[in-house]
């Protein structure tokens, strides 16, 4: 088990090492492989919108089946792409860039990653199962509640179950982050993309519950005839868009904030000089985070709160756009005067900054409650969300896979599929997204599954689906540059795009499984960039001698608890139907579940030493022998 | 290498003082016990005494949230300065608990109106 | 490290935080502990906007149907739980397994009793037509409380289970940082149910 960096495996052996293991760059290629696959299948389901939405009256699917489309594919993109694909990037990097050799609760790690998967799994499964859920992401109660079939059961369950393993994974990355980083780094020493995922984190921490609240209620009303949305029985169908929303809002910035990290690193690094405004970008972070909880209800404007409550969560909300916007000057200002070098993550950082403002101004102008009367629930806010989202976050997974596929794969991506993918899938998203502000300034209603001719729309929808169409096809190019990479030669080297500035540069790739041989002593902010510039060619000095290191175990119990709630998941989801053997299936996830955590509370777990001899056979067998580390 | 605990023996007179702390320690929490059963009983007179619940409502919470302070403060050692990272700690949880308060505002004032 | 034989001389001065292991547990209990503010919380207001909220012409009401004694009782006896499990931590500060043991098994004894009482508060309940279905303000109610007694059992759980797993292995620095834990988790627990207390029962009764 400790040399099984230095051993050849068989693909049986490596498929268990997958099932079992507890390493984070492992988890990370994991989380980032799910990420992509379900980022496909929402992305299908948006190009069969946009089909269905190129002409008028069209009949490519019916009204049923697009509010399929449109739930999954918010649903799916949200919470089963976008977050999985962040993670996967967190989990490669931080604790490379904190210095250390695995997160807090490598066990929990994993666990996380099963429970994301198999809620994920579980989902989709309502495809095959009678239907979809389809009362949109936001599944407000009204509808909701009387949503025939088990669409809305699937989502409940779905989400529950994937929303644990978020909210144990952002546990994780707070304590790893506080408790971890390496001797020197001080909390204002830490990279950006450090300091956003423990924001990010502490924003999971806080705000999945009150959606965990929101579902549970939403299943008990569905299947157990609980009243807490049925106004005849004394409950209140908006107490579900607030509990929605108190997680909804964070959600958005749980989802921007790591992007914001990601370009904070890729910026410096291709304007070759520091990023500007550090303090600031760190003050401008937590302020984000902060005010995230107090603008909920800009999604409620029209539900008749009153104008008292809508006034203070307009200013709220108008409020989060300065501490944005400080963050925008600050890249715009590493840029400036830097020696610019224009790399496929760099081009993803440009196209970002200016589709990013674009998405946030139309933002601010929803702030104004008075205007969101006129555009809540048309194209606009559509227009808005898709601007940030795509924008800012899609860009940045994008541009930080190229950024970081050395440091994960040991192998690059193809600048010229790059450079051709970014410009096809940038065009593709201006031309369908730009085009419904004015849609929806028109007033073309969203979630609606086709239209009337002639009222001014329907050229404007048919230049939306065309870029649709481009948007997939710069996918397909993005999937067939990592098919080729797979096949390239590794790299096997360090600082691969040579102006590295933080920890994960310095080791050399492909990254030995306990990260760095000796715990890194950091002497400042961008620590690799400052000993490569003293002149050190490893670009780390030591912060103790060579000695054992001590590693964490494998485990199959993470997946065996994760297939006992999905086994649950299905005896409660049949239980209102009557079905006998639904509660005894039930009881046998729950069991699976409970008697995994029992039997690894029993056991004890110590992990396991890597002794000096053997640290020093896998440096000699990674990198050859004597060559510097 | 460097995560390894170092252990030795405490001095006689390092290790008396410790045990003489640990049990001064103690005393306070069997004290601070006593008074939150006070509070307990103080709340549920106030009730029983049957004042008008203008000011009874507000007394209940203030002798609640008193209570929680000292639960939070002296049981769960918020207050223990050495604590890995209490800090942070600190911060963390009384950022819960704004984000508590609120959603309690909320759910008082825009649920029915 | 975990199989070092200690003395009350030699060991740590917070056993809980002598490793990288038990520092990670430290922390990570509090940041869950954040979680399950805003878990209760978010039950917490449901409870307070659908308080009393039932169909048309409902006969129950907090005022009537809440009962002080009973959950003046309660309150004690998970109050002195909360106290015997420090006390249990003041032994583990001592290097005194056996006190260790003896006293979160006093508080296991206690949040039993507190346990017993609940199910019998709720059958009573149930028994007399408040079902969970009956109203938005059964719902809630037995949401809340019910949601508050799963955190009692889980604790519970997870004491019985150290008190067993360790009855043949001694305190060590593996196994301290856990007790620890379980014992922030049950302070917690009692934080809770204050305010179940003050803002179910007694501003309940208030009506």
């Amino acid at each position: 088990m400790s040399s099984v960096a230095v051993s050849k495996k068989g693909f049986g052996a490596t498929v268990w090492d997958y099932l079992t293991t507890v390493d984070h760059k492992k988890l990370g290629v994991m989380y980032l492989l799910a990420g992509t696959l379900f980022f496909a299948i929402a992305g299908f389901e948006a190009l069969l919108m946009r089909i269905q939405l190129m002409v008028p009256n069209n009949d490519f699917v019916s009204a049923g089946t697009f509010n399929e489309l449109l739930t999954m594919h918010g649903t799916t993109m949200l919470f089963l792409a976008a977050t999985p694909l962040l993670f996967g990037f967190m989990n490669a990097v931080i604790p490379l860039q904190i210095g250390a050799r695995d997160v807090a609760f490598p066990f929990l790690n994993s666990l996380g990653f099963w429970m994301f998967f198999l809620g994920a799994l579980f989902l989709h499964l309502s495809f095959f199962l009678g239907g979809a859920p389809d009362a949109g992401w936001t599944n407000y109660a009204s509808l909701a509640l009387y949503s025939p079939g088990h669409g809305v059961d699937f989502y409940v369950l779905g989400l529950q179950i994937s929303g644990a393993g978020t909210l144990i994974s952002g546990i994780n990355f707070i304590v790893t982050i506080i408790t971890m980083r390496a001797p020197g780094m001080t909390f204002m020493r830490m990279p950006l993309f450090t300091w956003t995922s423990l924001i990010t984190s502490a924003l999971i921490t806080f705000a999945f519950p009150p959606l965990t609240v929101g579902l549970f209620l939403m299943l008990v009303d569905r299947m157990f005839e609980a009243n807490f949305f049925d106004h005849t029985m004394g409950g209140n169908t908006i107490i579900w868009e607030h509990l929605f929303w108190i997680f909804g809002h964070p959600e958005v910035y749980i989802l921007v904030l790591p992007a914001f990290g990601l370009f904070s690193e890729i910026i410096p690094v291709f304007a070759r000089k520091r990023l500007f405004g550090y303090s600031s970008m760190v003050f401008a972070t937590i302020l984000i985070g902060f005010l995230g909880f107090m603008v909920w209800a800009h999604h409620m404007f029209t539900t008749g709160l009153g104008a008292t409550a809508n006034a203070i969560f307009a200013v709220a909300t108008m409020a989060i756009a300065v501490p944005t916007g400080m963050k925008v000057f600050n890249w715009i200002m590493t840029i400036w005067g830097g020696s610019v070098k224009v790399t496929v993550p760099m081009l993803y950082a440009l196209g970002f900054i200016p589709s990013f403002v674009a998405g946030g101004v139309t933002g601010v102008m929803q702030a104004a409650a008075p205007l969101d009367y006129q555009l809540h629930d048309s194209y606009f806010i559509v227009a808005h969300f898709h601007y940030v989202i795509v924008g800012g976050i899609v860009t940045a997974i994008f541009g930080s896979m190229h950024f970081y596929w050395p440091i994960m794969f040991n192998r690059a991506l193809s600048e010229t599929l790059g450079k051709w993918t970014f410009w096809i899938f940038f065009i593709g998203f201006h031309c369908t997204f730009f085009i419904q502000h004015f849609l929806g300034l028109m007033g073309m209603p969203r979630r609606v599954f086709t239209y009337q001719a002639n009222q001014g729309w329907d050229l404007f929808n048919f230049i939306s689906s065309i870029g649709a169409i481009l948007m997939a096809i710069g996918v397909i190019l993005l999937v067939l540059n990592i098919i080729v990479s797979a096949k390239s030669k590794p790299l096997n080297c360090r600082d691969y795009w040579g102006d590295g500035r933080s920890l994960e540069w310095a080791i050399k790739t492909p990254v030995p499984f306990y990260n760095f041989k000796q715990t890194p002593l950091v002497r400042g902010y961008d620590p690799y960039w400052l000993e490569k510039h003293e002149g050190n060619e490893e670009g780390m000095t030591y912060a103790e001698p060579l000695g054992e290191i001590h590693m964490p175990n494998n485990s199959i119990l993470p997946l065996i608890m994760s297939i006992g709630t999905f086994v649950a998941a299905f005896g409660a989801l049949y239980h209102p139907d009557g079905k006998s053997w639904a509660i005894p299936v039930l009881i046998l996830g729950l069991a699976i579940t409970v008697g995994a955590m029992i039997i690894r509370s029993m056991k004890d777990d110590l992990g396991f030493h890597v002794h000096v001899e053997e640290i020093v056979a896998t440096e000699e067998h990674l990198y050859g022998k004597g060559d510097n580390k | 290498m460097g995560h390894d605990t170092q252990v030795q023996a405490r001095s006689k007179k390092q290790y008396e003082y410790d045990r003489h702390h640990n049990a001064v320690h103690m005393r306070k929490q069997v004290i601070n016990f006593a008074i939150m059963i006070f509070l307990t009983f103080l709340a549920f007179a106030v009730v029983v005494a049957d004042f008008s619940t203008y000011y009874i409502k507000p007394l209940i919470l203030l002798l609640a949230g008193i209570q929680v302070v000292i639960q939070l403060y002296s049981y769960m050692h918020m207050d223990d300065k050495k604590a890995s990272h209490i800090g942070v700690i600190s911060t963390f949880v009384w950022f819960g608990v704004v984000i508590a308060f609120t959603v309690f505002l909320a759910f008082l004032t825009i649920i029915w109106w | 490290m975990e199989h070092t034989k200690f003395t009350p001389q030699s060991w740590p001065d917070k056993p809980e935080q002598a490793t990288m292991e038990g520092k990670n547990k430290f922390v990570g209990i509090w940041i869950f502990i954040c979680s399950d503010i805003t878990l209760f919380a978010s039950v917490f207001a449901t409870y307070l906007s659908l308080k009393d909220k039932g169909p048309a012409g409902m006969e129950y009401s907090a005022a009537e149907l809440f009962e002080l004694p009973l959950a003046f009782v309660m309150t004690m006896l998970l109050l002195t739980s909360s106290l015997t499990s420090v006390y249990a931590m003041y032994h583990m500060k001592n290097y005194n397994f056996k006190g260790v043991q003896i006293w979160m098994s006093i508080t296991v004894l206690l949040g039993l009793g507190f346990l017993a009482l609940e199910i019998y508060e709720f059958y009573h309940y149930v028994h007399d037509g408040f079902g969970y279905t009956q109203s938005a303000f059964s719902s809630a109610f037995f949401t809340l409380v019910g949601t508050h007694g799963l955190h009692v059992v889980i604790g519970l759980v997870w004491i019985l289970c150290l008190i067993f797993r360790n009855a043949g292995r001694g305190l060590n620095l593996y196994n301290a940082p856990k007790y620890y834990a379980a014992s922030i988790f049950w302070h917690f627990i009692d934080v809770v149910w204050v305010f179940i207390f003050t803002v179910v029962y007694l501003m309940g009764v208030l009506g």
